[in-house]
């Protein structure tokens, strides 16, 4: 179906090209991309190109169904890239990287003009990248990092991930409590989400005498698995007064667990309960104080993506390579409905 | 350890045989060594993981607490998925691979209909028992989607399941317009946490209660029989009278039944869903648990207790790995060597050789005393 889809796709993309060009041999090359001589030369294209021509952009994202946080990012990207935008743009979703690597090659092949990735994991870029930088491909990664160096990609406006861990494991230090026995929930492991927000608590962990690991479990992003980790380390009697999940489904399965054995959590509750992305419920769960934390991570790239893709189009480089999107912290005390209204997805 | 289907080996006593040797003929014996193992193992580590506690949950209910309590517990949509999943096993010789994906249909739809087109539903739109006979029958109307392919276009029941396995998520998201539901109404949740006044799990008593349906069903009926005959040859039966594509079908059915209330009891614990994520890989575990209780992956005979047996030593499994805290980046690498092992074990030819191993020592014993 997909494969169908995109030949139907560069059949017509090749075909308009036949349509609105004179001359047969030049067209290829011409139009359609940079000239082999150098990946800087994204001016050409303008006039070559007419201002008529849609730009077609390639769309690797995870699966808009693991989170609230991704559908929320994924419905921007398919509302933003669209044909009365100027986009002509293939979506791809799957939480594997190597699918995404495989579709990201083919898109390549295919000759998009940009290639947004939100990839599912930071490294085994390589391949694609050099492909996407010798074909005239321009990368721009989206919400996610990956292992490159910055010249293998024109733009990437990403969540700070390390950032919002050290922002997280510095609200729980500000907590100041006597003992720190943490219940750790980790997301999919090897995304960059979760690097970044195990790198901070880790670093704390082992720096601190007083800050213990009770448990530290990957659950995959899934709350029933946090559910279930959480409840093994109740049933076990192992003591603990921290709950750190890497998203806000997994510390919703991590309360489940903590509401049926009757320990009572978030605001003067006797366990904090911590969590990451941008839902409006946890933005209420945390209103209510059910919840003491919440990491917001924007999902909303889109818009910041598109005017780059202008710019660049334009000829414009775009004045800092890494943009990152604006993420703060929110606790049960300060939280105003305003906010929730405002972030929450 | 009363089975309908017995195996016609065990039956015949002979009397030169050791009982260990008539041990491991048995059919149960797998998952039932497994089970010791696993209980004499955390006997040993910390025989305090047997411990079961009164506690009091949020909602002021007594409740009982303890990993004995969660196994059973979080085994519940593995088990009715199980009992399901044999049944096709012996009747198509196949295994349906879109169960998690149906699972997450069945869900899906049961949390449209409880909330009524809405993101958030505070209270109920419908009737729950109504919204979840409705997710029944539309699990059930997958299932028969897979029969027919594997019944009557004699598909390979693992790539006419493909087509759901693939499809299912999307099919799930689709029908919540790609949104998150969200049930608060507390009554939704019982079936998936516990009833009020009652310190046992709803979970339990609702596998318990399926777990009764089926045995009433393989006892009076000729279904298991049907089930088998079909399985070990579809000719034969035929020439007997029996119509080996309806029984196929009605067995694919049957665990679409099975998958919506799996599915039910997963939404129901914590009013949400995650389509990607609700029940993934659950199929290989269901199946997991049929090889583990015995059963023939290429169909015929078959013994619903050993799978039943098999689910659950699973979730021991799982659970016993979770409180040792064993990393979670190894965690599947610990439970393949178990697995592995397991089913190495439970190979008919390790078995026997197994058997005439512990032989000849015995006798040797018997022979200096």
């Amino acid at each position: 179906m997909k494969k169908l889809f995109s030949l139907a796709l560069s059949t017509a993309l090749a075909l308009s090209l036949v349509a609105c060009n004179n001359g047969g041999e030049k067209t290829p090359d011409g139009s359609k991309s940079n000239p082999p001589a150098g990946g800087s030369s994204v001016s050409q294209q303008q006039p070559t190109g007419g201002s008529d021509k849609l730009i077609t952009v390639g769309v690797i994202n995870n699966d808009p169904n693991e989170s609230g946080y991704r559908t929320a990012n994924d419905a921007a990207m398919r509302s933003t890239f669209t044909e009365e935008n100027g986009y002509k743009a293939t979506f791809y979703n799957n939480n594997d990287a190597s699918q995404q690597i495989a579709e990201a090659q083919q898109m390549v092949q295919n000759e998009v003009d940009f290639l947004l990735l939100s990839p599912a994991s930071t490294t085994g870029w390589d391949t694609v990248l050099k492909d996407a930088q010798a074909a005239g491909t321009q990368v721009i990664l989206f919400d996610r990092m990956l292992e490159a160096d910055e010249s293998m990609y024109a733009a990437a406006v990403v969540s700070d991930m390390p950032a919002e861990g050290k922002t997280a494991v510095d609200w729980l230090a500000a907590q100041g409590l006597d003992e720190y026995n943490i219940i750790h929930i980790q997301g999919h492991m090897g995304s960059d989400a979760q690097l970044g927000r195990t790198g901070a608590l880790d670093e704390k962990v082992a720096a601190e005498a007083n800050w213990n690991y009770v448990t530290q479990q990957t659950a995959d992003w899934d709350e029933a698995t946090a559910r279930t980790i959480v409840q093994s380390a109740i049933d076990s009697g192992k003591p603990f007064n921290v709950i750190y999940a890497e998203n806000n489904g997994m510390a919703r399965g991590a309360v489940a667990a903590l509401d049926a054995a009757g320990i009572t959590h978030g605001k003067d509750g006797d366990v904090i309960v911590m969590g990451f992305d941008s839902d409006k419920w946890a933005f209420e769960a945390v209103l209510e104080g059910s919840w003491n934390y919440m990491g917001l991570c924007n999902p909303l790239q889109a818009p910041t993506v598109d005017s780059i893709i202008k710019d660049l189009v334009a000829g414009k480089a775009p004045a800092q390579k890494i943009i990152y999107t604006p993420e703060q912290g929110f606790d049960c005390d300060t939280l105003t409905q305003a906010d929730v209204d405002t972030y929450g997805t | 350890m009363t089975t309908p289907v017995k195996n016609p080996e065990t039956r015949v006593k002979r009397p030169d045989e050791s009982l260990f040797k008539r041990l491991t003929r048995q059919q149960l014996f797998i998952p039932v060594a497994a089970l010791v193992l696993l209980v004499l193992f955390n006997l040993i580590a910390d025989y305090k993981f047997f411990e079961v506690t009164m506690k009091e949950n949020s909602l002021g209910n007594p409740v009982l607490s303890g990993n004995i309590i969660s196994v059973l517990d979080n085994a519940s949509e593995l088990v009715i998925l199980a009992i399901g999943m044999t049944l096709v096993t012996a009747s198509s010789g196949g295994q349906d691979i879109s169960v998690g994906a149906t699972m997450a249909i069945a869900g899906s739809v049961i949390l449209r209909m409880v909330c009524g087109g809405q993101v958030t539903a505070d209270t109920m739109q419908m009737n729950l028992v109504l919204a979840v006979l409705i997710g029944v029958v539309v699990s059930a109307l997958f299932g028969a989607f897979n029969g027919t392919l594997v019944a009557y276009f004699k598909i390979q029941p693992m790539v006419a399941t493909l087509i759901m396995f693939t499809a299912g998520r999307s099919i799930a998201a689709w029908i919540n317009n790609n949104q998150l539901p969200i049930v608060n109404d507390i009554t939704f949740k019982y079936a998936g946490t516990f009833l009020p006044g009652i310190p046992v799990p709803t979970p339990i008593f609702i596998t318990a209660l399926m777990i009764l349906v089926f045995w009433l069903v393989l006892k009076f009926t000729n279904l298991g029989l049907y089930t088998q005959a079909v399985g070990i040859n579809a000719n034969s039966s035929r020439l007997n009278g029996l119509d080996p594509k309806l029984i196929k079908l009605m067995t694919y059915v049957i665990l679409g039944v099975c998958v919506a209330v799996a599915g039910f009891i997963r939404v129901s614990r914590s009013g949400s869903i995650n389509y990607s994520r609700i029940a993934e890989n659950i199929e290989m575990d269901a199946i997991l648990a049929v090889a583990l209780g015995g059963n023939a992956l290429s169909g015929g005979k078959f013994n619903i207790y050993g799978s039943i047996l098999g689910a659950y030593v699973i979730q021991f499994l799982t659970t016993t790995l979770y409180k040792y805290n064993v990393p979670s980046t190894a965690l599947p690498a610990y439970k393949a060597v178990v697995v592995i092992l397991l089913v190495v074990l439970s190979a008919p030819v390790v078995r026997e050789k197994l058997a005439n191993m512990k032989k000849a020592p015995v006798r040797a014993a018997k022979g200096v005393s």
